[in-house]
């Protein structure tokens, strides 16, 4: 074979494999959807909003879970949301180059990756332990850590964004840099800030290895973030795994609906960014 | 108007041109500028306090178990609740070969996604690719979990598992690997499906920075007559080097502590067995499992333990990881 047409196979072979390697990175999703909606859908009924999650061979819901997961995720992102705004802020109009803001950043991008499991144990070691039993507010605690990263992140992003025109314009006005930040910067950047939020939001919705020894989880209604408190992700992991076919349906139908939502939300960030951008 | 009046009452009087750079927060001297600066350098500061105080939290936690087990911890396969004996050994060889495994899969794949989107797919097909990837990285560990042992096992055990024991089985020393009963859920199982989450974060890390490759590099070595592959290959590739390497670690990172998906599907055995095909366990798995089972203070830390050397591990590859895509933006920015 000569070098030409050798050259021109190895190429040949080359992009083919790749695209192949596409063709299989979404061939999985579509899958996953698939088996989603085919197991998911069927258990879709008014009962899984109305009813709390029944014993094995009883009719029931999810509706104390997904309420449960609502309230810890509003909790979680109320917690870690302002924090991550706040630590963003810093990053971007005060440490931009200071030893502090670089040590942060970097710190950040660590706990962004960082294990959730790890973030679980945490919690669990520094309030269960202390307080003596499982509540609500460890979830939201744990949650909020996995938020915090997330929303610093996009935060320092989105406010460098704005130029610096606008930044000195109002301070040649006479405005403190605290004003600028909050009256200029914060309105300039506020779509893109609430894109992380979005995305944090979308994070923490599906979390389940922080809540297992943090919120643990409970089979009846309870609105008392005190106690073990009722979620979507523990309850499907609960049911998923057990014998029962019943429980092991209402696990489909809740992962579906924790997918669809979380899909959902991940969408409207991507557009509420795009149409920042545009 | 007004925001600019009240502006002038919180300088306290001070005439405008004294305010110095206040434009980028460089120095701020009235009140409600230090308060604003202080209020967001706490939060700051809270990030480093939390990273910290899980290294803290853990040491402490695991104190007990590696005082009574010293080095030990770390060589012994025992793990007995009943006679009190722990080791971590087999967890974190099971952590290390699933990882690996996810590695061995996710790489080759991810860097055949991030080629297709920076090199070949038409301009309108690049954004829905690439959208497409990330969506996959949106879907939570545990339905990857729930899909896993439903259907992705089972299909795995009637299909590929006898191929594999069959085709490659009887190969001196590798066919080792694929011994065994085809049950579906197993070490090779937990290591596919973690190559599948995390083939998005390598793709979108390998994308973004053969996006930085300068058009002229490409271009020149396009005119000297090379092909795609040849430009990907000998030029894209070695200019982004270090950015690569970056982005399969930020994958290793995520490989070792994910744990819902590996829950499902390994098997739950404290086991070290050669056969990939057999059920194993891994750190993050095990603490799943066991941690609200713990009822002795030993038990409860040993597993503390685990988590302290699961989150060394990844503290590790994780800086490294960040180390790596520092050093490439940094050369970025002596380009431009």
């Amino acid at each position: 074979m000569s070098l030409y047409a050798r050259r021109r196979a190895v190429n040949w072979i080359g992009l083919s494999l790749s695209i192949l390697a596409t063709l299989f990175g979404l061939f999985w999703l579509f899958w996953l959807l698939w088996t989603l909606f085919g197991n998911g859908l069927r258990w879709i009924a008014p009962r899984l909003f109305l009813e709390s999650t029944p014993p094995p061979g009883a009719n029931g819901g999810l509706a104390n879970t997904i309420v449960g997961s609502v309230i810890l995720t509003i909790a979680g992102v109320g917690m870690g949301a302002p924090a991550g705004i706040l630590a963003g802020t810093y990053l971007a109009e005060f440490g931009r180059t200071s030893r502090l803001g670089a040590v942060v950043r970097f710190v950040n991008d660590i706990l962004l990756s960082a294990p959730s499991i790890i973030i679980g144990v945490f919690v669990y070691g520094l309030i269960v332990l202390r307080t003596g039993h499982f509540s609500g507010w460890a979830g939201a605690v744990a949650l909020a850590l996995i938020v915090l990263p997330v929303v610093v992140r996009t935060t320092e992003n989105m406010m460098r964004l704005v130029p610096d025109g606008l930044r000195e314009a109002a301070a040649a006005l006479g405005a403190p840099s605290w004003k600028v930040t909050i009256v200029i910067v914060y309105r300039s950047a506020l779509p893109g800030i609430a894109t992380g939020v979005l995305l944090g939001m979308a994070r923490v919705s599906g979390e389940t290895a922080p809540l297992l020894f943090t919120a643990l989880n409970n089979q009846f209604w309870s609105t008392d973030m005190s106690r073990p408190f009722p979620n979507l992700p523990a309850v499907i992991f609960q049911f998923a795994m057990s014998p029962y076919e019943d429980w092991q349906h209402l696990a489909w139908a809740g992962a579906l609906l924790i997918t669809v939502t979380i899909l959902v939300i991940n969408i409207a960030a991507r557009m509420l960014l795009k149409r920042t951008r545009s | 108007m007004t925001s600019v009046g009240a502006a002038t009452q919180e300088r306290e009087g001070k005439p405008p041109e004294s305010a110095g750079p206040v434009a980028v927060g460089v120095c701020s001297r009235s009140l409600g500028d230090r308060f604003f600066r202080g209020l967001t350098a706490f939060f700051a500061l809270l990030v480093l306090m939390s990273v910290f105080g899980m290294l803290v939290t853990l040491l402490a936690g695991s104190w007990p178990a590696l005082k009574t087990f010293g080095p030990k911890f770390l060589a012994s396969k025992e793990w007995n609740p009943v006679t009190e004996q722990f080791g971590a050994l087999a967890p974190l060889y099971g952590t290390v070969i699933t990882s690996v495994i996810a590695l061995l899969v996710g790489v080759p794949v991810s860097f055949g996604i991030a080629l297709v989107i920076t090199e070949l797919a038409p301009r309108w097909l690049k954004r829905p690719i690439g959208v497409a990837i990330e969506l996959l990285a949106a879907i939570p560990s545990i339905i990857y979990g729930m899909w896993g042992l439903f259907v992705f096992a089972p299909a795995f055990a009637a299909h590929l598992q006898p191929w594999l024991t069959e085709h490659i089985g009887s190969w001196p020393i590798l066919g080792l690997l694929f011994e065994g009963p085809p049950m579906g859920i197993g070490m090779l199982t937990a290591g596919l499906i973690l190559a599948i989450m995390i083939i998005p974060f390598m793709a979108a890390v390998m994308r973004d920075v053969f996006e930085t490759v300068p058009a002229s590099l490409r271009e020149s070595a396009y005119a000297l007559g090379c092909t795609t592959w040849e430009v990907v290959w000998r030029v894209i590739l070695p200019y982004t080097r270090v950015g690569v390497i970056g982005g399969i670690m930020l994958g290793l990172g995520r490989a070792l502590g994910e744990t819902m998906a590996v829950t499902f599907v390994i098997g739950n055995a404290h086991d070290i067995h050669l056969s990939l095909f057999m059920p194993g366990n891994t750190i993050s798995s095990t603490l799943a499992n066991e941690f609200t089972e713990a009822v002795t203070p030993l038990y409860t830390s040993s597993l503390l333990a685990l988590g302290l050397v699961l989150f060394v591990l990844t503290l590790i590859v994780l800086i490294i990881s960040r180390l790596m895509l520092m050093k490439m933006r940094a050369r970025e920015g002596e380009r431009t």
